[in-house]
């Protein structure tokens, strides 16, 4: 997993709440079996028309947004279906976190193992941060997470929590399967005390 | 002084109890590493994690406590006529492959027993109560309904659990959603899930395990369960679980997973063990009184955005200022309706009763109760997907297919199908659909499609009116009853 300190780069808003998983990664594009190669795929049946091409008025469409690393977004991002495909997407499309007032667990819980951030601020601030995003081109954000802290470059500061579990993941980049490796003789233990009643999946199921 | 009696056991949920029980390392109440009872897999969200156990030289830790299940992609047309998706047969192929090496057992395209992964789980006796289920889909809280710990993961945790047969977990806090009284005729599973998503919001959950309880949910059979508990990660929970009783003791009685004879007692016990404590504490409480509930209809393009049959879809002066009426706007919009239309006056091309929410007996004996002597209206096409091949079966041994055959409904093999569109059965840019699956989000059943969730028995009245109606005014006799087919 790649590590994450300090993502430094321009922002791109996405104002609305509840956006799904759908939405990001639309259903037709679940079929590769990579993990790479979502990012022009991503908000695919907002972003173009049925042509091919972009619709002018979706917002990730406007040209000061290129380039963008950082995406302010509404209340319960993400929500929806469990797909990873999701965090693929966004990452294809550059970005290496989203700022919104809340997001939704499974996707909150994909970001992280891949290195991408979910930065929760309160909703007063993602507004006014979207707000700047829009008045002015190339409106840029630092989020650092070793010191919690969402920075602009007028020096405005503003703190968020990360549960330490991640936080240590994402600036260590070990992940959570290496977490668990650790843990062998635990695993081993809990195993030879499980009871003898619970089921298994070795039935012929004629 | 020296107190010598031991302190009262404190009243614990069953969710607290599974919780517990399933500690391999860690602090419950901040983060553990869980052990994972079942882990479910499917063609669409396990490639990535295969192909990285095989790139990182991990193999698959139990494969004895895993099943894979091919249903997302899989068409419902015979089985002896392939996919026409290269892509979709890809997927189905790694699955074969990935499961042959690590000895997962795998129930394929041809299996009798093929079907939705959270129909099939329940069905075999696998989810138990006082277990923990996992699978990569996130109406992985289905099986909740069986007194479970059942969540929705990703790849990479589909990955982990297929290396380690663990997840590390944060607790949850506990939203206990309660519903008093009885329901009134017409009124199903699926309507109290959609009232209750209409009550908590698609957030409403966040963070939280839910658990059913009141007398209108011990009241339902374990197949109402299971569309309620499914529907649960739509108002944002990470899981949704009703506690065992006796009806989840008889309904698993029999199954192919669970113990026969006096190991079932032994079973049973245990199952029961896991039942929340009289008097247990959650950290949040809502109470809905089933009596006040009818069939519902969702307008929107969120499981949340829905009117009851009798009812009209809002006015977006009616709706709160800024983003809950921007919202509204805009799914109005992509649905191509008008504010304060009455919901029976929405008319549709096509219907669709099947999905992991409602494609099992009692769903298929409900609807074909309405469709039983009508036909479907001559501007709809109207299709039933069961389940699994083993409720497919079940129900032609009673005679349902027939009976909607010869209504005009497609009577087709088990699979996800339009639930999300993966295979070819979708929905063309513009066509409306009453559906009785979980989600109406923008393009879910196909770029440009319109989806109204509602429950099985409104979704055979659309398809014979050709636009919504309500099944309560239907005659009586065909309210859900089980159905008398000579
Ligand atoms: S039926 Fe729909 S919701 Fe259920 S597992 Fe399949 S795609 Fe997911």
């Amino acid at each position: 997993m790649e590590a994450f300190t300090v993502v430094e780069g321009l922002c791109a808003t996405l104002s609305r709440d509840d956006v799904d998983t759908d939405q990001i990664i639309p259903k037709q594009f679940l079929k590769s079996t990579e993990r790479d190669g979502y990012g022009e795929a991503c908000f695919f049946d907002g972003r173009y028309d049925s042509q091919g091409r972009e619709v002018p008025d979706f917002e990730l469409n406007s040209p000061e947004y290129r380039g963008a690393a950082l995406l302010l977004a509404g209340r319960n991002f993400g929500c929806g279906s469990s797909r990873e495909h999701a965090v693929w997407a966004l990452s294809g499309m550059g970005f290496r976190a989203v700022i919104a007032p809340s997001f939704a667990d499974i996707f909150a819980t994909n970001s992280y193992q891949n290195g991408f951030l979910p930065v929760v601020l309160p909703e007063a601030v993602v507004t006014t941060l979207a707000e700047r995003t829009r008045r002015r081109d190339g409106y840029r954000l630092a989020v650092d997470l070793s010191a919690l802290t969402v920075r602009d470059e007028e020096g405005r500061s503003f703190a968020f929590e990360v549960e330490p579990f991640w936080r240590e993941c994402l600036l260590s980049g070990l992940d959570p399967l290496g977490m668990a490796g650790r843990e062998e003789a635990a695993i081993a233990a809990y195993e030879a005390s499980r009871s003898p009643l619970l089921p298994t999946t070795k039935h012929s199921w004629g | 002084m020296e107190v010598d009696t031991a302190p009262p056991a404190p009243r614990r949920t069953a969710y607290r109890k599974i919780w517990e029980s399933h500690r391999v390392a860690g602090d419950p109440d901040q983060r553990m590493l869980m052990y994972v009872d079942l882990h479910l897999v499917h063609e669409v969200t396990s490639p990535q994690a295969f192909s990285r156990l095989r790139a990182q030289g991990r193999s698959v830790r139990r494969p004895e406590l895993t099943l894979a299940v091919m249903d997302h992609v899989v068409p419902t047309w015979e089985r002896s006529r392939p996919s026409p998706d290269p892509v979709g047969r890809e997927q189905l192929r790694q699955l074969a492959t990935n499961c042959a090496a690590a000895e997962i057992p795998l129930l394929d395209l041809h299996h009798a027993r093929q079907g939705i992964v959270h129909v099939v789980g329940p069905e075999l006796g696998l989810s138990q109560p006082g277990t923990t289920v996992v699978c990569g889909d996130s109406h992985t809280a289905t099986h909740g309904a069986l007194g479970a710990l059942a969540f929705g993961i990703g790849t990479s945790e589909v990955e982990q659990v297929l290396a380690t047969q663990c997840l590390w977990q944060a607790p949850s806090s506990t939203l206990e959603v309660r519903v008093e009284g009885e329901l009134p005729a017409g009124v199903t599973a699926k309507d109290v899930a959609l009232g209750i998503i209409q009550r908590l919001g698609v957030a409403g959950g966040r963070g939280s395990v839910i658990e059913y309880t009141g007398s209108a949910i011990r009241g339902l059979s374990m197949e109402g369960r299971m569309t309620l508990c499914n529907m649960t990660i739509e108002a944002g929970a990470r899981a949704g679980l009703v506690s065992p009783d006796q009806t989840t003791v008889a309904y698993l009685r029999g199954r192919r997973a669970v113990p026969e004879g006096p190991d079932f007692d032994r079973a049973a016990e245990r199952w029961l063990s896991f039942a929340t404590d009289k008097g247990a504490v959650f950290d949040r409480t809502v109470v809905l009184d089933a009596a006040q509930l009818a069939p519902f209809v969702t307008w929107g393009t969120t499981p949340a955005m829905s009117a009851t049959v009798g009812g009209r879809i809002p006015r977006l002066a009616e709706l709160e200022p800024g983003a809950e009426r921007e919202a509204a706007a805009r799914a109005l919009a992509y649905m191509g309706l008008e504010e304060g239309t009455a919901i029976q006056e929405i008319s549709v091309d096509r219907v669709f009763i099947g999905s992991c929410t409602n494609s099992r007996l009692e769903d298929l004996r409900a609807a074909a109760g309405v469709a039983a002597g009508r036909r479907v209206h001559s501007g709809v096409r109207a299709m039933v997907v069961p389940g699994s091949g083993s409720v497919k079966r079940a129900a032609e041994a009673e005679g349902l297919d027939r009976v909607f055959r010869e209504a005009g409904f497609e009577w087709l093999e088990a699979g996800c199908s339009m639930c999300l569109g993966m295979n070819p059965d979708i929905l063309s840019p513009g066509e409306r659909c009453a559906s009785t699956s979980n989600r109406n989000f923008e393009g879910r059943q196909g770029a440009g499609g319109r989806t109204h969730l509602v429950s099985p028995q409104m979704a055979a009245a659309a398809a014979v009116f050709g636009h919504f109606a309500d099944v309560r005014e239907l005659e009586s006799a065909d309210l859900g009853r089980p159905l008398e087919v000579g």
